[in-house]
C-alpha cells in the first residue's frame, strides 16, 4: 500500500522554499555559502538547490559530494559491504558556511558520519542541514535547519524519495516494510 | 548487478572473477581521493589490527601496505623474518598461530615458497593477503598494474600489453597475465628463451623472443626486473648482452607507439632492462604505479578485513 506524500510539483516547490530559507538564514553571508550533498540523492538535491540559489542571487555556490560509508558507526557490523563512492570536495571549507544536504533525515546516524567526514576536510564557520523529508525517530541529538516536509512515520514504514535523475520519476512515497 | 565481496583472503588474481576485479577498482578510485586530502585518513578500519609478515626482504610492498592500513585507521604491526623466531627454527604455522593469538584480523604475507599464502589461509582464521609467494603470484602488484593501465588507457578490453624480461621467475608476470586475460587484453610475453617458461602459451599469451619485432604494436610495455640475484643460473650470457637485446632504450622507444606507456614494478636496474631516460621520460607511469599501489591495497584490505568471519 503506497502512500504518495509529495508529487513532482510539490517537490519543486519545497526545494524553492528551502533555497529561500537558506538565503534568509545566511543574510549578508551568501558569499560564504557552500553545498555538500550526501551520496546518492543528497547530491541530486544539492544540485537542484544550487540551481535555484543561482537563479535568485546570480552567484554560483560551490558544490561538493560526500560518501559517508567509510565513517559509518556500523561499518564493521553490516553483513553487506557498501559500495564506496567518490568524495569530491574541491574547495576549501575553512570559514565557509556548509549546508549539508540529504534526502531523508531518520536516525541521524548518517549526518553524524557526515559531520565527522566534513571536519576532516577543514574547519567550516558553520554547518547547517537541509533535508527534503524529516521522518522523525532520531537516535542522536541532531536536527535539520531546512526541511522540505515533515512526515510522521512509524518504524515499520519506508520512505522512498525518487528523482528523475536516478529513478525516472519524481515523487516521495511511503510504503510498509 | 551489484557484486558482493565474500573472500576473507586475497591469495591470487587467478581465483578472482572479472566482477571482483572491477569491484576492487571501483573502491580503489574512491580511496585514491583519500590520499590527496590534508587529513589522509578515514576511520573505515578503526580498531582492526593488520600484521605484515615478511619472510623476504621488501621495502616498497611492505611500506605500501603499511601506508594503506594507516590511511584506513587500522593498527599495523611488522614482523620480518631476520631476527625473529623463524631464524630460531619456528615453523610458518606456529608463527602465524602466535600472531593470530594476539587477535590480528588480517595477515599480509610475503614468503619465498610458492603456495605458502594459500597454506597459511587454511591454517588461520585471520584473513590472509598474499604479498608475493615464491614464483607463483603477486596479486596486489598485478591489480595495481592493471588499474594503472586502465587509468591511462580507459579500458583493458582489446589492449595490447607486452610483458618484457624474466617471465620464468616473475610472480608479477603471472598475476598480470591472469588479470589481463579476464579483462580481455591481448598479451605478449617477450624475453630470452631461457627466461620464458615452456608451455606459457597455454595461458593464452603470445610468445616472442625479439622485442624489436613486437614493440610497434603495443599499448603497454610492462618491463620486469631482471632478478640479478637469480642470475647465477646463467640464463643469458651477460648483463650487457641482455641490455642490448631486450633493454628498453631511447632508440628502441622510437619504434614504439607514440602513446605507449612504460611500466615497471621496481626496483629498476637502470641501464639494464630500462634506460634512465625512458624510466624518467614522458611515457613512464612508474610513479603512478606506486601511488595507485597504496589505493589498490587500501581497497583490498578494506574488503577482506570487513568480510564477516566465521568464529
Amino acid at each position: 500500500m503506497d502512500k504518495l506524500v509529495l508529487d513532482s510539483p510539490s517537490i519543486e516547490r519545497a526545494i524553492v522554499r528551502m533555497a529561500h530559507e537558506i538565503l534568509e538564514n545566511n543574510k549578508g553571508a551568501t558569499g560564504l555559502l557552500t553545498l555538500v550533498g550526501i551520496h546518492t540523492r543528497g547530491v541530486i538535491l544539492a544540485n537542484r538547490l544550487e540551481k535555484v540559489l543561482q537563479a535568485i542571487t546570480q552567484v554560483k555556490v560551490p558544490i561538493g559530494l560526500l560518501d559517508i560509508n567509510l565513517y559509518r558507526d556500523d561499518l564493521t557490523k553490516v553483513s553487506e559491504q557498501p559500495v564506496i563512492h567518490k568524495t569530491e570536495i574541491n574547495f576549501d571549507l575553512d570559514n565557509k558556511i556548509v549546508v549539508l544536504v540529504d534526502d531523508v533525515l531518520y536516525t541521524g546516524r548518517t549526518i553524524r558520519s557526515a559531520l565527522d567526514a566534513l571536519v576532516d576536510f577543514g574547519r567550516p564557520k558553520r554547518i547547517e542541514l537541509a533535508v527534503l523529508i524529516d521522518r522523525g525517530h532520531r537516535e542522536l541529538p541532531i536536527r535539520a535547519d531546512f526541511v522540505g516536509k515533515n512526515i510522521p512515520t512509524s518504524e515499520e514504514e519506508i520512505v522512498h524519495v525518487r528523482f528523475l535523475e536516478t529513478d525516472n520519476k519524481e515523487e516521495v512515497v511511503v510504503t510498509q516494510k | 548487478m551489484k557484486t558482493q565481496w565474500t573472500k576473507k583472503d586475497f591469495l591470487s588474481v587467478e581465483e578472482l572473477s572479472r566482477e571482483e576485479i572491477e569491484l576492487i577498482f571501483t573502491t580503489t578510485e574512491s580511496f585514491k581521493e583519500v590520499s590527496t586530502r590534508d587529513v589522509k585518513k578515514v576511520p573505515a578500519l578503526r580498531g582492526k589490527t593488520i600484521a605484515n609478515l615478511f619472510f623476504e626482504p621488501s621495502t616498497r610492498t611492505r611500506t605500501s601496505f603499511e601506508v594503506a592500513a594507516k590511511r584506513l585507521s587500522a593498527d599495523i604491526i611488522n614482523f620480518s623474518s631476520s631476527g625473529s623466531s623463524t631464524s630460531k627454527g619456528e615453523s610458518l604455522t606456529d608463527t602465524a598461530k602466535n600472531i593470530e593469538a594476539m587477535h590480528v584480523d588480517t595477515i599480509v604475507m610475503r614468503h619465498p615458497s610458492s603456495g605458502s599464502a594459500e597454506y597459511l589461509a587454511r591454517c588461520v582464521k585471520a584473513g590472509v593477503i598474499n604479498a608475493g609467494d615464491g614464483i607463483h603470484e603477486h596479486p596486489t602488484q598485478g591489480l595495481l598494474d592493471i588499474f594503472t593501465m586502465k587509468e591511462n588507457k580507459k579500458s583493458i578490453e582489446g589492449l595490447r600489453v607486452c610483458l618484457v624480461g624474466d617471465i620464468l621467475h616473475s610472480r608479477v608476470a603471472r598475476s598480470n597475465i591472469w588479470g589481463l586475460k579476464k579483462l580481455g587484453a591481448r598479451i605478449t610475453v617477450c624475453g630470452p628463451p631461457t627466461l620464458i617458461p615452456p608451455g606459457i602459451e597455454k595461458l593464452g599469451v603470445e610468445v616472442s623472443y625479439d622485442i624489436d619485432s613486437v614493440i610497434k604494436d603495443q599499448d603497454v610495455l610492462n618491463i620486469l626486473r631482471i632478478q640479478l640475484e637469480r642470475q647465477k643460473g646463467a640464463f643469458f650470457p651477460s648483463i650487457r648482452e641482455y641490455a642490448a637485446e631486450f633493454g628498453i632504450s631511447t632508440d628502441r622507444m622510437k619504434k614504439a607507439k607514440k602513446d605507449v606507456i612504460i611500466m615497471h614494478p621496481g626496483p629498476i636496474n637502470r641501464g639494464v632492462e630500462l634506460a634512465s631516460e625512458v624510466a624518467d621520460g614522458p611515457r613512464s607511469v612508474i610513479l603512478d604505479q606506486v601511488t595507485n599501489g597504496v589505493a589498490v591495497r587500501m581497497a583490498i584490505l578494506f574488503h577482506t578485513t570487513l568480510v564477516e568471519r566465521k568464529s
